[in-house]
């Protein structure tokens, strides 16, 4: 197979796609600072920084992550610039973002 | 309200399609679109498509993709995205569709509707499915080939029908390591040439196996897989534990139907199309005046198939607006028609065909 080179998560060389473009903008997860690509998921910006629990459940925090991609199951939904429940899968990265783990149904921002 | 002659709901592979055809026979058409961005699964499927040249065999889906793209851009389609749609009306003069756009309710009158809004993956069941790192295949893909971000370094595939088989093939070309994949039924699902390239690469196929569960404190960290007898029940003494960080889903997809039940569709049961499926005849035109269905909707196959719907329904609606007359019409719906029978051959693609052909026989009144 061709040369295929993956740093922090993200492929960069692929064997058909052309070369990944570079991060570009910064999010903010539970405060801590990553880097991300304005407009992609957040849930892959997440996935890139090796960020897989994105929720606890409401009854036994149990945790939760990315499950189908399309916005259908809402597994991955977290609290987002102060709104609970955005679905990371379908949601586009906006530089500056405030991303939190969210807790059962979540609560909105004072 | 503004009114236009017709609406397509899904800006996927059929509907893009529906939306050229429109379009070319001088219609006015409106795509709506959930998403951000259009072009539905098809910017993920970096493999070359099968079927013959006509179907753009050869041709990689991203560049499908591309092609419609432009096309629909070059034929001043009005495309809506980021608009999920949560209604439809019936109206004296079409249906009504509302829809959501950036915080508001927007509306909006057709006068022939076409849902094309595809399908989702199924779930699988088993102690552990709901932790960090089991996901669909198809989010898999959607995280490699599109985002390029690896969901994980090491991983177990569920289902080896052409979704498993080659979303394990761009998996590895992604850089992860696939440890196995693993198939409840007694024989590989999909395509031989498929199969062949992941054995080929060194990832054992279990047939006759299934996962009993996913361990793992809060994320994946191995699963246990069992082997099964013939009548699919756990053969004692077969488990055996495989370390991982992610497990794939690849068992089968389940038409969108949502918008069809809002609206009052008919529906039939047809298990190898993904379940209910809204009744549709040979315009796949519903049980509700007007409304239209194309792509995996109307039963779950594959991108080549869906846009040879899409082109089916968008013809049959413009010649519902009076765009075409009966003998323009028919032979351009006739090759439609006779595209996609060859697209529902062989061992694979019969089953599909006999589906389909059931479908226009309940359409045509006949009782199940």
């Amino acid at each position: 197979m061709p040369e295929i080179k993956v740093k922090n998560h993200r492929v960069i060389k692929h064997p058909i796609l052309s070369e990944d473009a570079p991060c570009d903008v910064s999010i903010f997860v539970d405060g801590k600072e990553i880097p991300a690509k304005a407009g992609e998921p957040i849930a892959a910006a997440l996935l890139a920084s090796d960020i897989h629990i994105f929720r606890q459940t409401a009854k036994k925090g149990y945790p939760r992550g990315i499950f189908c991609g399309i916005g259908r199951c809402t597994d991955c939904v977290m609290t987002v610039d102060g709104q609970p429940n955005v679905r990371t899968c379908v949601t586009p990265v906006r530089a500056g973002m405030k991303v939190e783990t969210q807790i059962g149904l979540g609560r909105w921002a004072e | 309200m503004r009114k236009v002659q017709a609406i397509v709901i899904g800006a996927g592979p059929a509907g893009l399609a529906a939306c050229i055809e429109i379009a070319k026979a001088g219609g006015k058409a409106v795509l709506i679109d959930e998403n951000a961005k259009p072009g539905g699964q098809l910017f993920k499927q970096i493999h070359k498509f099968f079927g013959s040249r006509e179907h753009r065999a050869g041709v990689r889906g991203y560049d499908i993709g591309s092609q419609l793209l432009k096309e629909t851009e070059e034929l001043g389609v009005e495309v809506f995205l980021d608009s999920p749609v949560y209604g439809l009306f019936q109206d004296p003069q079409g249906i009504m569709v509302s829809y959501m756009h950036e915080g508001q309710e927007k509306a909006l009158l057709g006068e022939k509707v076409i849902l094309a809004t595809g399908a989702a993956e199924n779930a699988l069941t088993f102690p552990g499915s709901t932790l960090p790192g089991v996901m669909g295949a198809g989010c898999a893909q959607t995280m490699i080939n599109v985002n390029r971000v690896l969901p994980g370094k090491k991983v177990i595939m569920v289902g080896s029908g052409n979704v498993g088989l080659i979303v394990s093939y761009q998996l590895m070309q992604a850089g992860a390591d696939v440890a196995a994949l693993i198939e409840a039924a007694p024989s590989i699902g999909g395509y031989g040439v498929h199969a062949g390239k992941i054995r080929r690469a060194g990832v054992p196929i279990l047939v006759g196996h299934t996962i009993k569960r996913a361990m793992g404190k809060d994320q994946v960290e191995a699963v246990e897989i069992v082997a099964l007898d013939e009548g699919f029940q756990e053969i004692p003494g077969t488990g055996q534990v495989m370390a991982c960080d992610t497990v794939c889903i690849a068992v089968g997809l389940t038409p969108l139907t949502e918008l069809a039940w809002l609206a009052g569709c008919e529906f039939t049961f047809i298990p190898s199309l993904g379940g209910h499926i809204p009744i549709h005849d040979e315009n796949m035109a519903t049980t509700v005046p007007g409304l239209y269905v194309a792509g995996d909707i109307a039963g779950a196959e594959e991108a080549s198939t869906a846009m040879e719907e899409g082109r089916l329904a968008g013809i049959a609606a413009a010649e519902a607006l009076g765009l075409y007359d009966e003998i323009t019409a028919a032979p351009l719906k006739g090759s439609v028609w006779t595209r996609m029978d060859a697209l529902r051959t062989g061992p694979f693609g019969q089953k599909r065909f006999d589906a389909k052909a059931q479908m226009l026989e309940t359409a045509k009144g006949g009782k199940e």
